[in-house]
C-alpha cells in the first residue's frame, strides 16, 4: 500500500500551504526560538516524504512492526443490537501498543534519525502516546522523556509502567490542570531549550506548522486501508465514517484520504463530559471558538478574556481544550461534521461492546462508537457506518472500576 | 514615533543605558502592580514591561509561570490590567510595554488591543508567540497607531531574517539571551556579545538583551555591547513575597533595581 497521500487536483486535499494554514486555520504561534526546528523539520519531513526508501522503511515498519493491515471487521452482533444501518470497526486496537497513536511515532521516529537527532521528547495524556513513542525510541535506540500531567499518571497508571519498563523517562507535570494541556506546554518548553539535539514527536494534529500535517500523513494509513477494505469487503465505500476527536489525529488520519469521496460522510465525535457547560466537556467544534492555543490557531475552549478553559472527560486523551486545525477547517467547509458525546453514553456503549462484541474498547473509541450506533440505528439495513475504534480499552481498567464504584 | 523611540534617541545621545524590569500585572493584585510600577520609575528604570498573565505560556520558566497562575487565581482581567495602567502613565515618565500572549490578542481583536494600550497611555507591546510570518497585519495595525511592535531574536536565528525582523520590528529589538525559556542562569552564552554586537551594527534598531539576566556582573558585561537590559525572573521571584509583606516587596525589588541600574555605567 502507498503511504504518500493523494495529490489528486481537489483543493480540499491540498492543505496546508507553505504557511501552515488549512483554510484560515493552523499557523505557526510560537517563540521565535522554536521557528529553526520547525523549518528544519517542515524541509527534512518534505525531503523524507519524496524519498523512496524512506517511505519503503516506513512501510516496513507499518507492516512488520506495527502489525498492519488493521482489519475492517463487521460488528454484527452490535449491528443488530442497533436495528439498522450495518456497523464496522476499523481495528486501530489490534495494533502493537494497543492504538492509532504508534502509526505517527514510528514515521516521527524514523525522521528523527534521518535528521541525526538522538534524543526525542513527547507529551502524553491517556499514556497511549507516550507509550507509542517510548515503543518507537526503543525500537531505535533513542533516549525518551515523556511529559505527563499528574492527574494523568494517576487515571492512566498501567501506561505510565509500561513506558518506564520501555525505557523512557516519565516527567510530572505539575502546573496548571495537571493533564494533557499542561504536558504539551512543558514539552514545548524543554524543546525550546534543545532544539538542536532533540525532536519533539507530537501525539496529536495539533501545535504549529508542520505537525498537524505530519501526524495527518502518517495517520492516513488508517483512511487508506479502510478504503482498499471497503471496496473489497463491502463492494464500495461506506455512506458514513465515525472517530472520535481529541486532538484529533485518528480522526484525520481515517478522514484525510476520504475527503475527496464527498459520497462519504465523515463524522467526528468529541468528548461532551458531564454536559454542555464550560468546563464539563471537551469539546471545542461544538461549543468553543476559534482562537489560538499551541501555536496554531483553531477552535479552543477559551473564555472571553483568551485564557483556557478547564476541559472535562472521563477519557484522558479526549481531555483537551483544542483540536487540530484541519477539523477547524473541515468544519468551516463543511466537509466533516462534528458531534459530542457524554461520559455516560460513551461508557454505555463500552458496555455494549465487551458484551456484544468481546472487545473492550478504549473509552477515547467508546465515544465514536455510541455515535455510530446512533446514526446506524436511524439508517437503512443497506448502509454502512464504518467506526475508527482508535484504541483498546485495557488501560481503561482501573479507571472505569473506579468510575462504575462511584456511579 | 512612540515613547520607546524618543526614550532610546535621548539614551543615545547621552551615551547611556536602559534597564527594563518584568513584572507581572495582578500579582498579587493590581494595587500592587501600579506601586510596583511607580517604585521601578523611581529607582532608574528606563521602561517597564507589563507581562499580561497567561494560562499557557509556553516561553516562560516556572518562576513567571507560577506568578501568572497566581494572578489568573484572582481572576484578573485585561480590562483591569490597562485601567490600571492608565490610571498609572500619568504619574511616571518611563513607558510601559505589555507582554502578552497572541491569544489573549486576538480573543479582544487585534485593533482593539492596539486602541486599548494607546487609550491608556502603553507604548507597545511585545507578543513572545507571535513569529515574523504570523506578524505583518499586528505590525501595520501598531505603526498607524505609533505604537512600537518589539520582536524577538534568538540565538537560532539565521543573520538574513534577524535582519527581515528588524524590518517589521519598531522601538528596539529584543535578544533572547539563550535558547529556552525565561528564568535567571548563573552563565549566559559565551557568543552572546559577538551576536548582539553583529545585530546592532547591522539594525538600524536598538537592541536589547533579555532572558536569563540577574547579577550585577551580566550588567557590567552586556550594558557596553547593548542598548539596553531586560531583567524578568529575578525581579518576579522577588515578587513572591508580596502577598504577605507589600512594603518590604517594594523595597527589596526596588533596591535590587537600583543595583543593578547603578552597574550599567
Ligand atoms: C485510543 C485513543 N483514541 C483517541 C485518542 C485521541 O487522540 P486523537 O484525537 O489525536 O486521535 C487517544 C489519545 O490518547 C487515544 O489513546
Amino acid at each position: 500500500m502507498a503511504t504518500t497521500p493523494p495529490t489528486d487536483a481537489s483543493c480540499s486535499a491540498e492543505v496546508p500551504d507553505a504557511a501552515g494554514r488549512f483554510g484560515d486555520f493552523g499557523g505557526r504561534y510560537v517563540p521565535e526560538t522554536l521557528i529553526y526546528a520547525l523549518d528544519q523539520l517542515a524541509e527534512q519531513y518534505e525531503a523524507a516524504r519524496q524519498d523512496a526508501s524512506f517511505q519503503a522503511e516506513y512501510d516496513d515498519l507499518l507492516k512488520n512492526y506495527v502489525g498492519r493491515p488493521s482489519p475492517l471487521y463487521f460488528a454484527k452482533r452490535l449491528t443488530e443490537h442497533c436495528g439498522g444501518a450495518e456497523i464496522w470497526l476499523k481495528r486501530e486496537d489490534l495494533n502493537h501498543t494497543g492504538a492509532h497513536k504508534i502509526n505517527n511515532t514510528v514515521g516521527q521516529a524514523l525522521l528523527t534519525m534521518r535528521m541525526g537527532k538522538r534524543r526525542v521528547i513527547a507529551e502524553t495524556g491517556a499514556g497511549q502516546h507516550g507509550v507509542a513513542t517510548a515503543t518507537a525510541c526503543a525500537h531505535f535506540g533513542l533516549e525518551c522523556i515523556v511529559f505527563m500531567g499528574e492527574e494523568d499518571i494517576r487515571r492512566q497508571a498501567p501506561n505510565v509502567f509500561s513506558m518506564k519498563l520501555l525505557g523512557a523517562e516519565v516527567r510530572p507535570v505539575t502546573s496548571g490542570s495537571r493533564t494533557l494541556r499542561d504536558a504539551v506546554n512543558e514539552a514545548m518548553r524543554e524543546w525550546m531549550s534543545c532544539v538542536e539535539t532533540t525532536h519533539y514527536i507530537l501525539g496529536s494534529v495539533v501545535g504549529p506548522h508542520p505537525f498537524p500535517k505530519i501526524v495527518r500523513d502518517f495517520q492516513s494509513v488508517i483512511g487508506r486501508e479502510t478504503i482498499e477494505q471497503s471496496r473489497q469487503q463491502l463492494g464500495g465505500l461506506p455512506e458514513v465514517v465515525v472517530a472520535c476527536v481529541g486532538g484529533g489525529s485518528n480522526a484525520a488520519g481515517m478522514f484525510y484520504p476520504l475527503v475527496e469521496h464527498t459520497g462519504v460522510s465523515l463524522v467526528g465525535v468529541e468528548a461532551g463530559g458531564r454536559g454542555d457547560q464550560p468546563g464539563d466537556h471537551a469539546s471545542p467544534l461544538t461549543y468553543g471558538e476559534p482562537g489560538v492555543l499551541h501555536g496554531s490557531f483553531s477552535y479552543v475552549m477559551q473564555d472571553e478574556d483568551g485564557q483556557t478553559c478547564d476541559v472535562h472527560s472521563m477519557s484522558a486523551g479526549l481531555d483537551y481544550p483544542g483540536v487540530g486545525p484541519e477539523h477547524s477547517y473541515w468544519k468551516s467547509t463543511g466537509r466533516a461534521t462534528y458531534t459530542s458525546c457524554t461520559d455516560d453514553n460513551a461508557m454505555k456503549a463500552f458496555d455494549l461492546m465487551a458484551r456484544l462484541e468481546g472487545i473492550l474498547p478504549a473509552l477515547e473509541s467508546s465515544h465514536a462508537v455510541a455515535q455510530a450506533m446512533k446514526i446506524a440505528s436511524g439508517r437503512d439495513r443497506s448502509d454502512r457506518v464504518v467506526v475508527c475504534l482508535s484504541g483498546r480499552g485495557d488501560k481503561d481498567a482501573a479507571e472505569i472500576a473506579r468510575l462504575k464504584g462511584n456511579g | 514615533m512612540s515613547a520607546i523611540d524618543d526614550l532610546f534617541t535621548r539614551l543615545r545621545k547621552e551615551n547611556r543605558k536602559a534597564l527594563m524590569p518584568f513584572l507581572t500585572a495582578g500579582d498579587p493584585d493590581l494595587e500592587f502592580t501600579a506601586a510596583m510600577i511607580r517604585e521601578l520609575a523611581a529607582r532608574g528604570a528606563s521602561m517597564c514591561e507589563v507581562g499580561i498573565p497567561y494560562s499557557d505560556p509556553i516561553a516562560d520558566g516556572p518562576v513567571i509561570q507560577a506568578s501568572y497562575t497566581r494572578a489568573l487565581n484572582k481572576k484578573v482581567k485585561l480590562a483591569e490590567i490597562l485601567k490600571t495602567l492608565g490610571a498609572v502613565t500619568p504619574q511616571v515618565e518611563t513607558p510601559l510595554v505589555t507582554m502578552g500572549s497572541y491569544a489573549i490578542i486576538y480573543r479582544h481583536g487585534v485593533e482593539k488591543y492596539a486602541d486599548a494600550l494607546v487609550r491608556h497611555g502603553v507604548a507597545g507591546m511585545i507578543v513572545p508567540d507571535l513569529p515574523l510570518e504570523e506578524s505583518p497585519r499586528l505590525a501595520e495595525v501598531c505603526k498607524s497607531r505609533d505604537l512600537s511592535l518589539i520582536q524577538l531574536v534568538t540565538p537560532l536565528t539565521p543573520r538574513d531574517r534577524a535582519l527581515r525582523i528588524a524590518e517589521t520590528s519598531s522601538g528596539f529589538l529584543y535578544y533572547v539571551s539563550i535558547a529556552g525559556i525565561t528564568g535567571e542562569r548563573t552563565e549566559l552564552p559565551d557568543e552572546l556579545v559577538e551576536r548582539v554586537g553583529w545585530l546592532r551594527e547591522n539594525s538600524p534598531l536598538p537592541v536589547c538583551i533579555g532572558f536569563g539576566i540577574s547579577q550585577p556582573e551580566h550588567v557590567r558585561l552586556l550594558a557596553p555591547v547593548a542598548d539596553g537590559l531586560i531583567v524578568g525572573s529575578a525581579i518576579v521571584r522577588r515578587m513572591e513575597t508580596a502577598e504577605t509583606d507589600r512594603g518590604g516587596t517594594l523595597r527589596e525589588i526596588g533596591e535590587y533595581v537600583a543595583s543593578l541600574v547603578a552597574e550599567l555605567g
